[in-house]
């Protein structure tokens, strides 16, 4: 093979991969050939009769079983009650009715389908058609004509010598714009009122007030602490809830959860300490929202002392103040301070010392 | 079977085929599979008997008198709570050392040995004893109430029909299904490896008989939604409707896409 070629003819010839780099011949063609469209080939039942028939059994059973399925699905809806279950292998006991409705609709529909698209590749011509484009944009008489009619019905309208009218009418559209920008500004809220909310929550109590009871997650009862047994675990939510007018949004904020350790158990850090000092005979307090994003943190390991927060295994550490050891959380749990009252139950002098709950600006 | 032979390189043979293999092995497995002993009730178990049991099969790794080794804790004050569901539901002895004991399908031990034992810890100090039929049965329970309380107490860990979950480590929350209404007082009483306790104090006795009895309702019930997949929620959904979904339509527009002829 040459370097270059004299006939100015593309080059045909094979370059194996072992030959290296040849220079090209520089004979492109000014325009590509159109290769056409590729020989059509004739399907089965465009030339037997008998595959024809075949494909028109075939696409009449599909649409037929569609039909079938629409009338089983009609007379189940009036025929099975629909407190009647059913055991399937496989699923176990499910309800009949939503089962034989399930499987009917979508044997229904599907035959349809099934049915057209059958019918569509055997049947229906698939002869390859090529349609030339032509330019989309009207002649200049047509456009020029359109112009006018648009100016002309300005002129009339009067929009030229009555220019306030224009401009009340902008002022009018563009004003009308306001009351969604305030409505959309005004569902956020008020923010000094929403940081406020965000700071607080059931546990701050006024200095002066008795100390409120914790108490158990649903049942609602008070805690003694002889009741809170080594490795126990306590979902708590505070008294006061009772009286809430925002119960979920109370809830939400003063979860707590409550659990007991042997004081031999505490780290010797600084932080251990402070939460020995801050509980009661080895029973710590914690709030259970997630500093990360206020997921309820519950999943408590009674041997390692670890606390989970089951949406993106943030861990904590119940010997070390709930430091954070894993995960993408970036503070340590807020804990509560806890004591006795004259009667032996658990109850909090104090409401958090900082805010529960996720991160925000201006914490 | 010429009709057979002459079909089997239809493009659906495949399939076909992998189909009549796999509800063939679902279908042996589901009838060849070993099924849980039904344990029958013991009356309290002989002390010196269930002592020499315990040297012979536990002293190993958690002393000669019980209190403990480097290899296993004490069970000095475990109570026959403890014992019953370490060693009924097959986790003790310990089959292999592993970030946690595994519930197995038998127990090494008959109800009456198992019964022995427990009485042999239970004197050596006050625990937990093994809860009567009244709390364990999920009988005159409230249904709702037990899905609240174990919603709140119990679903972080074990998800929230009972199917269990993962925790840190390789450690894992089991799952509740097939288990006994004694069992789950049992684990519940005695707070076993990474389970927190919830004493009678915690979680009443007439609650831990609701919570009983939603497991039951759970697991028995019509399932409206038809198959639960596990009941593990949006993962296994979502994987089923990624798999089967998706590769349904996935399979229709290929066929739409083929050319005819």
């Amino acid at each position: 093979m040459t370097d270059l070629d004299t006939t100015g003819q593309p080059s045909t010839d094979v370059v194996h991969l072992d030959e290296g780099h040849h220079i090209g011949t520089g004979g492109l063609p000014a325009r590509f050939e159109d290769p056409g469209l590729p020989t059509h080939i004739h399907r089965m039942a465009d030339d037997s009769p008998d595959a024809g028939r075949r494909a028109e059994r075939q696409v009449v059973a599909l649409f037929g079983l569609s039909m079938l399925a629409t009338l089983v699905f009609i007379v189940a809806y009036f025929a099975i009650d629909k407190s009647v279950g059913i055991f399937l292998p496989g699923i176990g006991s499910t309800n009949a009715l939503n089962v034989v409705l399930g499987v009917t609709m979508g044997i229904s529909l599907f035959g349809i389908g099934a049915g057209a698209v059958h019918w569509a590749k055997t049947l229906m011509p698939d002869t390859e058609v090529v349609e030339e484009r032509h330019p989309q944009a009207s002649d200049a008489a047509t456009r020029s004509a359109a112009v006018g009619i648009i100016l002309g019905g300005g002129e009339q309208a009067q929009l030229g010598r009555r220019p306030m009218i224009k401009y009340a009418l902008g002022g009018a559209l563009g004003l009308f714009a306001l009351p969604f920008v305030v409505q959309v500004a005004g569902s956020l809220g008020n923010p000094t009122k929403a940081l406020a909310g965000l700071r607080s929550n059931l546990w701050d109590i006024a200095p002066g007030v008795s100390p409120i009871r914790l108490m158990r997650d649903p049942e609602m009862t008070p805690i003694k602490a002889s009741d809170v047994t080594i490795g126990s675990v306590f979902h708590v939510m505070p008294e006061t809830l009772k009286d809430s007018q925002h119960v979920l949004e109370d809830k939400g904020k003063a979860a707590v959860i409550l659990m007991r350790l042997d004081p031999s158990q505490f780290s010797a850090a600084a932080g251990g300490q402070r939460a020995q000092a801050w509980g009661y005979q080895g029973i710590i307090a914690y709030s259970k929202i997630c500093t990360h994003v206020g997921c309820p943190v519950g999943l408590y390991e009674q041997q390692t002392h670890h606390l989970l927060c089951p949406c993106h295994q943030s861990t904590y550490d119940a010997t070390n103040n709930m430091e954070v050891i894993f995960g993408p959380a970036k503070r340590a749990l807020p804990q509560l301070k806890i004591t006795v009252d004259d009667a032996g139950y658990l109850v909090a002098p104090e409401g958090f010392h900082e805010p529960v709950g996720p991160s925000f600006w201006e914490r | 079977m010429n009709a057979l032979a002459a079909r089997r390189r239809h493009p659906a043979a495949i399939a076909i085929l992998l189909l009549l293999g796999l509800v063939a092995v679902g279908g042996a497995y589901s009838l060849l599979a070993p099924k849980q002993a039904q344990a029958s009730v013991v009356s309290a178990g002989d002390i010196n008997t269930g002592k020499s049991l315990f040297l012979a099969n536990c002293a190993t790794c958690h002393g000669m008198n019980a209190q403990g080794s480097a290899a296993g804790p004490t069970l000095v004050g475990v109570g026959a709570a403890s014992v019953d569901f370490q060693v009924g539901t097959g986790r003790m002895p310990l089959a292999a050392p592993n970030v946690q004991a595994q519930r197995q399908d038998t127990s090494q031990f008959t109800q009456e040995q198992i019964a022995n034992m427990a009485a042999w810890v239970a004197s050596l100090a006050p625990g937990p004893a093994i809860p009567g039929a009244q709390y364990t049965s999920g009988q005159n329970a409230d249904v709702a109430q037990g899905g609240e309380i174990f919603r709140i107490n119990c679903a972080q860990c074990h998800n929230y029909a009972g199917s269990g979950g993962a925790l840190s480590r390789g450690k894992y929350a089991p799952s509740l299904t097939g288990s006994s209404g004694k069992t789950i007082y049992e684990a519940m009483l005695t707070g076993p490896q990474s389970m927190p306790v919830f004493s009678d104090s915690n979680i009443s006795a007439q609650n831990k008989n609701n919570i009983i009895a939603y497991l039951k309702t759970t697991q028995t019930e019509q399932q409206v939604g038809g198959m639960t997949l596990g009941n593990l929620g949006p993962v296994s959904e979502g994987m089923f409707i990624w798999i089967f979904g998706l590769g349904l339509m996935l399979g229709c527009a290929f066929w739409l896409g083929q050319k005819a002829a």
